[in-house]
């Protein structure tokens, strides 16, 4: 038995602090850590509800599965286009227009 | 309190913590490690809300995989050693992402906690045999387009690392007009 309260707030910090890392950052790699921090806000959310609501498809739980998956794909394309973005330019800082 | 409910709350203080060092850190590969405990962490949570399945493949899929491309996008981008607070934000910005973040983090509990908060949860824990029943079963046409995702993934990254850089270009056509001295400051900074 575990209280409820527990994982959803958690949840609701990850958020923030993902939120925080997207707008704070001005390293590109360091905001792809940010959306890292949203996407596994979003996957605590679905393990959370799979584990509560009593589904036959399982699908709080495979949906977690999915969307790890993705967030994968995901990070392969973003940093493909991080490091053409450096041979482009020379540097990620996202503060700076491009030359 | 439960046992379970001790627990969570450990392991998730250490997520959180981590997750904050993880944004706000100067060290710009101290970030990425920030990120190896707020992911491995959360596979502990995982473990203790019973999805075992889920935590496991957290930790290849996230911890294994992901955080070693970030490493290497790091590396691959020279990415000073060292406090680097020349690369930080100014303070105005990182102010309204605070206040953005902190925004974000009361929508979501006020939508979330008072509705689901009050409920105690019975985790059905050692249940990877439901759940590869119903991958296998009810999911299994979104799980092959999920491999079909792959690799259109894999495709799209090599299709951007393999586009032509206009810094490559440049100095060619640069060094076709003699008289500039430009020519020289172009070819070193590229």
């Amino acid at each position: 038995m575990i209280h409820l309260w527990m994982p959803l707030l958690l949840v609701c910090v990850l958020a923030g602090t993902g939120a925080y890392g997207v707008i704070a950052r001005r390293n590109a790699v360091l905001v792809l850590i940010g959306v890292e921090l949203l996407l596994n806000a979003a996957n605590l959310l679905f393990v959370t509800m799979g584990s509560v609501l009593n589904d036959p498809l399982r699908t709080g739980h495979v949906l977690t599965l999915f969307l790890i998956t993705i967030a994968a794909a995901e990070m392969g394309v973003a940093l493909a286009v991080i490091l053409a973005l450096f041979r482009d330019r020379g540097h990620i800082d996202l503060s700076e227009p491009g030359s | 309190m439960t046992t379970l409910d001790i627990l969570f709350a450990a392991v998730g203080l250490i997520t959180a913590a981590s997750a904050v060092l993880a944004v706000t850190t100067h060290h710009l590969v101290h970030a990425a490690l920030w990120l190896v405990v707020t992911l491995g962490t959360l596979a502990g949570c995982y473990l203790v809300l019973g999805a075992e399945l889920v935590a496991l493949v957290q930790l290849l899929v996230y911890v294994g995989a992901v955080v070693v491309l970030v490493l290497f996008a790091l590396m691959l981008t020279r990415a000073p050693m060292g406090r680097t607070p020349d690369q930080s934000s100014s303070p105005t910005q990182r102010a309204a992402a605070a206040v953005i973040g902190a925004a974000t983090t009361t929508l979501f509990a006020a939508v979330l906690l008072p509705s689901l908060g009050g409920q105690v949860l019975a985790t059905r824990a050692g249940d990877t045999q439901g759940i590869a029943t119903q991958l296998f079963g009810a999911w299994v046409w979104p799980f092959e387009l999920l491999s079909l995702l792959l690799l259109m993934a894999l495709i799209a990254a090599f299709a951007v690392s393999r586009m032509p850089s206009r810094r490559t270009t440049v100095p060619e056509e640069r060094a076709a007009q003699p008289e500039s001295p430009k020519t020289v400051t172009g070819v070193t900074s590229a």
